[in-house]
């Protein structure tokens, strides 16, 4: 089966469609997201900030994170399963989304810095821990999660948008071609 | 009795030149939430202190003074993105009942941040203020968390 296929079998089922049409539980869903994005991309903000060496600059790196990260590790599974959640109401045209599509990277590459960081960067932290300057690589992993997370909220508040759907056609080649648009070829 | 002042508003020209374009809301709104996230990790790490969470190893007080430049920069931004969001739309903001739960926590939310908050946050920590630093902490968390759900149901209504 198809991602698709598999979308489309999604938006048939009950819950799917009970989540999509019910007048409160899908605001009530999309609120409690941008709310854990407060304090999920607010903690990594202010971790990354740290980082960089433009807050809490008495505050060691290994404190910082050693008391931050269970909360933001707590919002970050809120907004997973809103998030899930969100897609669940809405598949087939969510999958569909050049935006969805790259916000979907933009989380890969988040993870993809976040592993770097923990694996590469963290294991000599006993180095520069108090340092407010913190080494090249760590302000590099701060600034890259800084810019990965802002492109995540950015082109997920698109995804509400409907100026690239598959069913808006004409769209250019590379906007069918990004979201999966199945198009019937042009008639003569 | 108000609901001419919204009118007026809307035939504002930095309202207008929003509406007439189709990326300009989207990309206000993108700026809006940003601001957002950022207001939230200003905030929360001290609102978390007051309550005995997070960064408890801290006192308050530097945490306060050093999340505050951030909480005033996102605020800013977060005043500045909102004005033209709601110049597109000052008489729908009218008919909705969140716009008015919004703007009614907002204030309170901002005095509260500004005054009782930031005196508590300052305070030393001296017998007897652990219950009211975390009553302080617990009331600004749910002020915001009011202002930014209100927020985004705006959109819904």
């Amino acid at each position: 089966m198809s991602l698709l296929a598999y979308c489309e079998w999604l938006a048939a089922t009950q819950g799917s469609i009970a989540l999509h049409e019910s007048m409160y539980m899908y605001p009530i869903v999309e609120s409690t997201h941008v709310l854990a994005l407060m304090l999920f991309v607010g903690f990594a903000t202010i971790l990354d900030l740290r980082l960089l060496g433009l807050i809490l600059k008495r505050v060691p790196v290994s404190q910082v994170l050693e008391r931050l990260l269970p909360w933001t590790i707590g919002g970050f599974v809120v907004m997973v399963i809103t998030g899930v959640l969100l897609f669940y109401a809405i598949p087939v045209r969510t999958y569909q989304s050049i935006f969805f599509r790259a916000k979907v990277i933009f989380l890969i590459l988040a993870g993809l810095n976040v592993w770097l960081f923990h694996t590469r960067i963290f294991t000599r932290i006993a180095d520069w821990d108090h340092a407010i300057i913190t080494p090249k690589a760590a302000r590099r992993a701060g600034l890259a999660s800084l810019i990965l997370w802002g492109a995540i909220i950015v082109t997920g508040r698109m995804i509400a948008y409907n100026w690239f759907d598959c069913d808006i056609q004409p769209q250019p080649a590379f906007v069918n071609w990004a979201a999966g648009c199945v198009v019937p070829p042009p008639t003569p | 009795m108000l609901l001419p002042f919204f009118q007026w508003c809307e035939t504002l020209w930095l309202g207008q030149f929003v509406v007439g374009s189709l990326w300009l809301f989207p990309v206000i709104e993108s700026v809006h939430l940003l601001a957002l996230a950022l207001l939230g990790g200003a905030i929360f790490i001290v609102d978390f202190r007051l309550l005995g969470l997070g960064l408890k190893d801290r006192d308050v007080s530097e945490l306060a003074r050093d999340a505050r430049p951030w909480m005033i920069g996102a605020l800013l931004a977060m005043i500045l993105s909102g004005i033209p969001l709601f110049l597109s739309e000052p008489v729908k903001c009218y008919y909705s009942t969140a716009f008015w739960i919004k703007m009614t926590t907002l204030p309170i939310a901002l005095a509260f941040a500004f005054t009782v908050r930031w005196r508590v946050a300052l305070a030393e920590p001296v017998r007897g203020t652990a219950r009211r630093q975390q009553l302080v902490g617990a009331l600004s968390m749910a002020l915001w968390f009011t202002v930014a759900a209100a927020g985004r149901w705006i959109g819904f209504s």
